[in-house]
């Protein structure tokens, strides 16, 4: 029996997999973004230079060559090794305040979805609060008072941003809150958890799923703002953290145009798939879109 | 009579409507006013009426599913116990079907899950194959068989005959004692129709189940149900035996539904005896009876005076002021 539970879960996936394989949005997203979730997770292993210790003098801003590829920054550093380094943080600052965000905005927007009146009140109030506030100085002011560590601003991130989510997953909660087959499991006798976990939670999922790549892209374009800014954590070199140096030292004016557009390049790749990611699976996981 | 299943006495249902700032006027919609009826042990009583009688409020109140008020709600010879705990042992032995399979269905949930959801809800199951035993043994008693093809596929891939199958079997997994049907075969293809209700049939002769059938269609109700509560407006407006209130119906509203009730065999010459007018609406209903507007018997003391509930005959109710002069005729 449970071999034919596998059987359909694989068929399901496989499904999945041959509609990502013939959109051309999905396709191009997710084969860039697998490219750079790859370098994230096993660059750091390979590239032969430190991207902490100084250079020599003599390797200051250097412009690409054999030996530096993508050349060098004004501290003697290599700066592909900076970038693949960079990834990782990038991407790890990326996901986990998507998924903090995430949580936080579905949470909120189902309880205050299902349970309606005063939560619901209290709960939208809040919603609107944090919609309302220009996210960019919040961010700055709670990452100045928290200090500048890769967790900060990862909770910076994600609590600043799961309002829109939050709405998003009310709307919808209460349509399919009324539902026949909601009313259904109640006359079942089942309890609120157990209605928001299988029946509202699956039937919004689709909706935080694409929200959830959309965010995912805003959660790194923030990091790249505040690293850039200089409220990143400055032992770890992310991207935002490359372009802080870069403007800092002046390399726009130097004309060291190897230093601030590889980062730049690779922040807007990664968006942009993140995008044509959540744009396609909508339209993948939304069967009313679905071509007969 | 102790093997009344279900038992309710003066059951309201009132909704209070707002405007668009969420205040209360002071319109009340009575869509269920002052009902009273019981059902014995393996007996289906048919609610008619049509649409806005407050039918379904009526079924969905039994089951506690919208907020009602009662003299009396009697379960099994119990009191109703309202504590949570006491609806939920009265949920798993009194069940609802519904009008539409297309809606009462979880769309992302597969077969096997939503069959089985009373037994998880409630706690009945420890494993997984017994699980998946309950589940073939629901699904093919509800004859969709072999029950496992059935497992692991969604609504969708189903047709509505079909779907209707599965919430039978899902309703009836928990061995229930009572169940309320609201029109459970109104959306389905008429072809199909005759299958879903044989099923029922013979799951009630099985289970010894009892039935609150919800129907518009005076034909069905007759052709299924034990006994009979013609509804209008929030009441009841007569109640009897199946074939009693089809040929010696007393109430003029009765009386007008079964003259447009197509049979077998009997020509017509084309004009039939339609009721004039539509059911006003229900915020501004005067004091009288509920149907006097309608009524073409109505006098001075139908506008003026709610009529009782009188007995005409062995279990045969009917709430008119003009039964003798009506029975005459």
């Amino acid at each position: 029996m449970n071999s034919i539970k596998h059987e359909m879960r694989r068929r399901k996936i496989k499904e999945f997999g041959s509609s990502v394989y013939h959109n051309k949005t999905a396709l191009v997203g997710t084969i860039v973004l697998s490219f750079f979730v790859i370098v994230a997770i096993f660059g750091p292993m390979i590239i032969p230079f430190s991207t902490l210790d100084f250079g020599n003098p003599e390797d200051m801003l250097q412009a690409p060559n054999g030996e530096h590829w993508l050349g060098t920054d004004d501290m003697g550093r290599d700066i592909l090794a900076n970038l693949i380094s960079g990834a990782r943080v990038s991407l790890l600052i990326g996901f986990l305040a998507t998924l903090i965000s995430m949580g936080i905005g579905t949470l909120i927007g189902i309880s205050s979805g299902y349970f309606g009146k005063a939560i619901d009140n209290i709960l939208m109030r809040l919603t609107d609060f944090f919609l309302v506030i220009p996210w960019l100085p919040l961010m700055m002011v709670l990452a100045a008072i928290l200090g500048t560590s890769i967790w900060n601003i990862i909770f910076v991130i994600g609590i600043t941003s799961w309002a829109g989510t939050a709405r998003v997953v009310r709307a919808q909660t209460l349509s399919v809150k009324e539902r026949q087959f909601v009313e259904r499991t109640v006359s079942l006798g089942s309890g609120s958890f157990h209605i928001m976990s299988k029946h509202i939670l699956p039937n919004v999922f689709p909706l935080i799923f694409a929200n959830t790549v959309l965010i995912a892209a805003a959660a790194i374009l923030s990091e790249t703002t505040l690293s850039f800014l200089g409220l990143g954590d400055p032992t770890r070199a992310s991207w935002g953290m490359m372009l802080h140096y870069a403007f800092e030292s002046g390399a726009a004016s130097a004309n060291a145009y190897w230093y601030y557009l590889p980062p730049g390049i690779c922040v807007v790749l990664v968006v942009l798939s993140f995008a044509l990611m959540g744009y396609a699976f909508d339209e993948i996981m939304n069967p009313k879109f679905k071509e007969r | 009579m102790d093997n009344n299943i279900i038992e309710v006495k003066n059951l309201k249902v009132y909704f209070k409507l707002k405007n668009i700032f969420g205040k209360k006027k002071n319109l009340v919609v009575k869509a269920v006013d002052g009902v009273s009826f019981e059902i014995k042990e393996g007996e289906i009583l048919s609610l008619v009426g049509e649409s806005g009688s407050g039918k379904t409020t009526t079924g969905k109140a039994l089951l506690q599913l919208v907020n009602c008020e009662f003299d009396v709600l009697k379960f099994q010879g119990k009191e109703m116990d309202l504590t949570k705990k006491g609806l939920n042992s009265f949920r798993q032995k009194a069940q609802m079907i519904y009008q539409d399979p297309y809606q009462s269905l979880n769309p992302r949930q597969q077969i096997i899950d939503i069959v089985t959801e009373p037994l998880e809800v409630n706690k009945l199951i420890s494993s997984e194959e017994e699980r998946l035993k309950r589940a073939k043994e629901a699904l093919e008693q509800a004859g969709l068989k072999p029950g496992e093809d059935y497992f692991f596929r969604y609504p969708y891939e189903l047709s509505g005959g079909q779907r209707q199958r599965v919430v039978i079997a899902s309703s009836m997994i928990m061995s229930p004692k009572f169940i309320v049907a609201d029109e459970p075969v109104s959306m389905l293809d008429a072809s199909i129709r005759t299958g879903i209700l044989k099923l029922m049939i013979e799951l009630k002769e099985k289970n010894n189940l009892a039935y609150l059938f919800i129907t518009h269609d005076l034909s069905l109700a007759w052709l299924i149900s034990d006994r009979i509560a013609i509804m209008y407006l929030g009441k009841i407006m007569e109640i009897g035996e199946a074939n009693i209130i089809i040929n010696e119906g007393v109430h003029p509203y009765t009386k007008a539904l079964i003259r447009v009730m197509p049979k077998a065999g009997v020509k017509r010459d084309g004009l039939r005896d339609v009721l004039e007018g539509e059911v006003p609406n229900p915020t501004s209903i005067n004091s009288g009876c509920k149907f006097c507007n309608r009524c073409p018997l109505a006098t001075e003391i139908c506008f003026e005076q709610e009529p009782e509930m009188k007995r005409i005959g062995k279990n045969h109710y009917a709430a008119c002021h003009k039964l003798e002069e009506n029975s005459e005729e």
